[in-house]
């Protein structure tokens, strides 16, 4: 069979998430480290968001994404124990840690780690997985491969686009085709808000006069070689389209930005537990996924607005599983998160007694002035929306308190109008 | 110039076409396909369902029983030569009560005496036990072991490989425009250059009425009946081993549920005669599929869904295959009408065209190094053991492009060196971008490859022929590159 190579500590992705969690990783101690990244360049989705706006929480300072990547990169060159291997694509994985690599530079390469960090981040719903009827021609593209098409590659995609789905990508896509000479007619949303940051609605679609059309939906595409129109239509309540208001939109490009899925085909293949909610592996406190050893963060384990939340939470599991290595952590004592009302997902799922937890909470729907409820704990939230995070750490005392549990809920909010 | 002549032309790049300019090509013959899209396959067969039927559906007597029953049983071993996809994984035709239980009956003596061998009637529990993820209230099932499946466009993609590996010539984006006959044989006109042909074979699927109309055939009429398809994530590998069929209705057999080569749940097809050639799918269709399949396997879920497709079926006039040379001219073959079991009577098809050739009166003689077989690299497919070995010869296989597929740079070169010229041609060759992500990371990937591998720019490159380009030229400031030409002239 293969040579194996021992490790303490496999990293599957170079993008924002495993380069931080490598870095704590080695700054905490853990000599042999390996570092994966199946693109042939670090940085992961950052070196095709041109625009600025990163790093404002991290670093407390404006960056791109190319310049949030490069910070990350240097910090890694620190590290001699750390080895990275672009153009580097995962092929297997096993509960035991053992991952199977395959690279043009060294073939196929079976690795045992005592330590797996998954960083593999998470990739977009494409236009098959939300049946859009209609033809299929080419000028279809998700807002993320076109961003790489035009960032990266330089290309121009085409003259007149209609975006569905005001995810920030979409957003962010909308200004850029705009800025390249290239029409946006419409920024079309299902539902009756948008899933993107406020920032995002205001800097991209308002300064730039693009309509952004609520309660919309794409109802057929149309062309046959390349995509001519596509049917819009206004949904109803139950986000049926309602047919008789319907409506063409002539366009050259069709950009989807309807969703972002994470990538966990390899953490299935460990054995590691999802969850529903969030679509990621269930996390503890360490970021510690529900097998021995194996960690996770990033996207991969819930999508993220902003990088700078990526960095914060990879460091902690870089560092926790420098301290599982040196065998401080174990099984850990835990409470499960329960969400309750107007909650759709929190990360971390399991908060472990005594340790101090950020939480990432998501809401379901917008509205005002309300609860939140945490435990024993109650905080006023002025705006919730399920575009921007909800963010709240639990203290190490609070785990002492709870009945076993932690109830995570929004109560007695007003609706948002 | 003088206009090149062979002893056949074959009209048409659909199964059809393929499997015959491969049979052809065990003869000592001068053979040309023309194919008028950019790529063998594009047409009716890239959206066909797959099935290698056991021919137990057809009326005893017809063609359609006959080449049917034939073609399945040559499947295995034209897989085995051309190491197309191929799986014997049996079919069930399942009741939903007693008295479709009755219907069971009839079409197993249909089987019977159309020769499909291997049938038998199961009850409720046996099926339960076969296909625990059926519905629970199906009544009973008909077993047919000799059913396969099939990745439909890989098995043209093999048959003309290994027809052009045996000195078959293939052009595509070749239409042909007119068609007359002369003294030996026949002059065509086509959109890029005349030809001369001793025989020509119309199996030209939808156009075929067309194509006879140029020497005058008037006698096929051919109409599109159109089938939408809906494919799911492999994660439900293994829902259901078998196809499944409902009992078929007097035009189709059914909306059924069909287990791919590749590990997708398929479901489909519809089964409408529309007027236009539109590819598009439907919300009807999509009700109508989805609803139609849950009744068999209710674990079937929308939000697994991966992608759509339709496709459009060419119906003959008879109910049954047409093949037969023209009343106009015994050197001009009809393949027509070649709706299910078309793919899998392919195979046969072309068997008995090459006695309808010899009886037109052109000698065949054997060729001494014919060669069966087709090489072809499929990383997924191998071991690890295999995979290293290959990376170890080649670094390129050790390159992933596709991640969801699992399809290497080394794959991508090769779909270009068998000929694809198009994303969607190297997408049916190899995977690449068929994978849940649905060529989300790997298209701005495989626009590269192919512009290095064909040494054209970037913005040539189409998703399948001319209008349908990706991309419309480079942003201001943007990087420049020099295409393998402008590399040599420099």
């Amino acid at each position: 069979m293969l040579n194996t190579r021992e490790v303490d500590l496999v990293v599957i992705g170079g993008g924002p998430a495993g380069m931080a969690a490598a870095a704590a990783a080695a700054g905490a101690g853990v000599e042999k480290i390996v570092l994966l990244e199946r693109q042939e360049k670090l940085g992961g989705i950052l070196p095709q968001c041109i625009h600025n706006g990163f790093g404002l929480r991290f670093f407390k300072e404006e960056l791109t994404g190319p310049e949030y990547a490069h910070r990350f990169i240097l910090e890694l060159k620190k590290y001699p124990q750390i080895q990275v291997k672009t153009g580097t694509m995962v092929m297997k994985i096993t509960a035991g840690r053992q991952v199977v690599t395959a690279g043009a530079a060294e073939g196929l390469v079976c690795y045992q780690a005592r330590a797996v960090i998954f960083a593999m981040g998470c990739r977009e719903r494409p236009r098959g997985a939300i049946n859009i009827p209609g033809t299929r021609p080419a000028g279809i593209y998700t807002a993320g491969s076109l961003q790489y098409l035009m960032n990266i590659e330089g290309f121009i995609p085409g003259r007149e686009a209609v975006i569905l789905g005001s995810g920030d990508v979409g957003l962010i896509m909308a200004r850029r085709l705009t800025l390249e000479g290239i029409r946006v007619k419409a920024v079309l949303e299902l539902m009756p808000f948008s899933s993107g940051l406020n920032r995002n609605v205001v800097q991209c679609l308002e300064d730039f006069n693009i309509p952004l059309y609520l309660s919309h939906t794409v109802t057929a595409i149309h062309g046959q070689k390349r995509i001519e129109r596509v049917s819009v239509a206004p949904v109803d309540a139950d986000l049926r389209p309602v047919v008789e208001k319907e409506f063409d939109l002539s366009c050259d490009t069709l950009v989807l930005s309807v969703g972002l899925i994470p990538e966990n085909e390899l953490s299935l293949q460990a054995g590691v537990e999802l969850d529903p909610a969030t679509g990621g592996p269930v996390v503890d406190s360490f970021y510690q996924t529900t097998v021995d050893g194996i960690f996770a963060c990033g996207n991969v384990v819930h999508v993220h607005d902003l990088v700078d939340d990526v960095s914060t939470e990879s460091i902690v599991a870089g560092r926790a599983a420098a301290a599982y290595l040196r065998g401080e952590i174990g099984r850990n004592r835990w409470f499960p998160v329960k969400a309750g009302r107007n909650i759709r997902s929190v990360v971390p799922q399991r908060i472990v007694a005594g340790q101090a937890t950020p939480l990432y909470i998501r809401a379901c729907f917008p509205e005002r002035n309300a609860l939140l409820c945490i435990g024993n704990r109650q905080s006023r939230r002025r705006v919730v929306s399920p575009g921007e995070t909800i963010y709240y750490t639990v203290k190490p005392e609070d785990t002492a308190t709870t009945g076993g549990f932690f109830t995570v809920s929004l109560e007695g909010g007003e609706a948002d109008d | 110039m003088s206009i090149p002549e062979v002893d056949v032309l074959v009209i048409g790049g659909g199964v059809v076409g393929a499997a015959l300019l491969r049979e052809l090509s065990r003869y000592e013959l001068a053979l040309l396909l023309v194919e008028k899209e950019a790529d063998v396959s594009f047409g009716t067969s890239k959206a066909n369902s797959g099935i290698v039927h056991s021919g137990l559906h057809d009326r005893p007597g017809t063609l359609k029983a006959h080449l049917s029953v034939r073609g399945c049983r040559l499947f295995p071993e034209l897989a085995a030569e051309l190491g197309f996809l191929y799986k014997q994984n049996g079919a069930v035709v399942v009741a939903r009560s007693s008295e479709e239980m009755a219907g069971l009956e009839k079409l197993l003596e249909n089987g019977r005496a159309n020769g499909v061998k291997g049938l038998s009637l199961i009850n409720r529990e046996e099926l339960r036990r076969l296909e625990p993820n059926l519905a629970p209230d199906l009544a009973g099932g008909l077993l047919a072991p000799s059913g396969g499946i099939v990745v439909p466009f890989d098995l043209v993609f093999a048959l003309t490989e290994n027809a052009v590996a045996n000195g078959a010539k293939l052009m595509v984006g070749t239409e042909v425009l007119g068609i007359k006959e002369e003294k030996d044989g026949f002059l065509v006109r086509t959109n890029r250059r005349p030809l001369r042909a001793k025989v020509i074979v119309n199996a030209a699927g939808l156009h075929g009425g067309e194509v006879a109309a140029m020497i005058g055939d008037h006698s096929i009429q051919i109409y599109a009946r159109k089938g939408e398809e809906y494919i799911f994530d492999r994660k439900l590998e293994g829902l259901v081993q078998r196809t499944i069929f409902p009992l078929p209705s007097k035009v189709s057999k059914g909306i059924l549920v069909i287990p791919t080569v590749d590990g997708n749940i398929m479901i489909g097809p519809t089964a409408h005669r529309v007027e236009d050639y539109d590819l598009s799918t439907s919300p009807a269709g999509w009700n109508e599929v989805y609803s139609e399949a849950r009744k068999l396997v209710p674990a079937l879920q929308a939000k697994d869904l991966i992608t759509a497709f339709s496709g459009l079926r060419a119906v003959g006039p008879t109910g049954d295959f047409i093949i037969a040379p023209s009343a106009v001219s015994p050197r001009f073959i009809n393949a027509a009408g070649i709706e299910s079991p078309g793919l899998t009577a392919a195979p046969a098809i072309a068997e008995y065209i090459v006695e309808l050739i010899k009886e037109s009166g052109l000698r065949l003689r054997r060729k001494r190094d014919f060669n069966p077989f087709r090489p072809v690299v499929r990383l997924r497919e191998l071991n690890p053991r295999g995979q290293a070995d290959l990376m170890q010869k080649d670094p390129a296989y050790g390159q992933i492009v596709c991640r969801c597929e699992m399809v290497s740079a080394g794959e991508i070169r090769d779909a270009v060196r068998r000929g694809a010229t198009t994303l969607d041609g190297v997408k049916l060759r190899t995977r690449s971008g068929m994978g849940r992500c649905q060529g989300g990371f790997c298209t701005p990937r495989l626009i590269r490859l192919l512009s290095a591998e064909l040494g054209l720019p970037p913005e040539e490159i189409s998703k399948n022929g001319p209008g349908s380009e990706l991309l419309f030229g480079r942003l201001r400031g943007g990087r420049e590159e020099k295409t393998k030409e402008e590399k040599e002239d420099a």
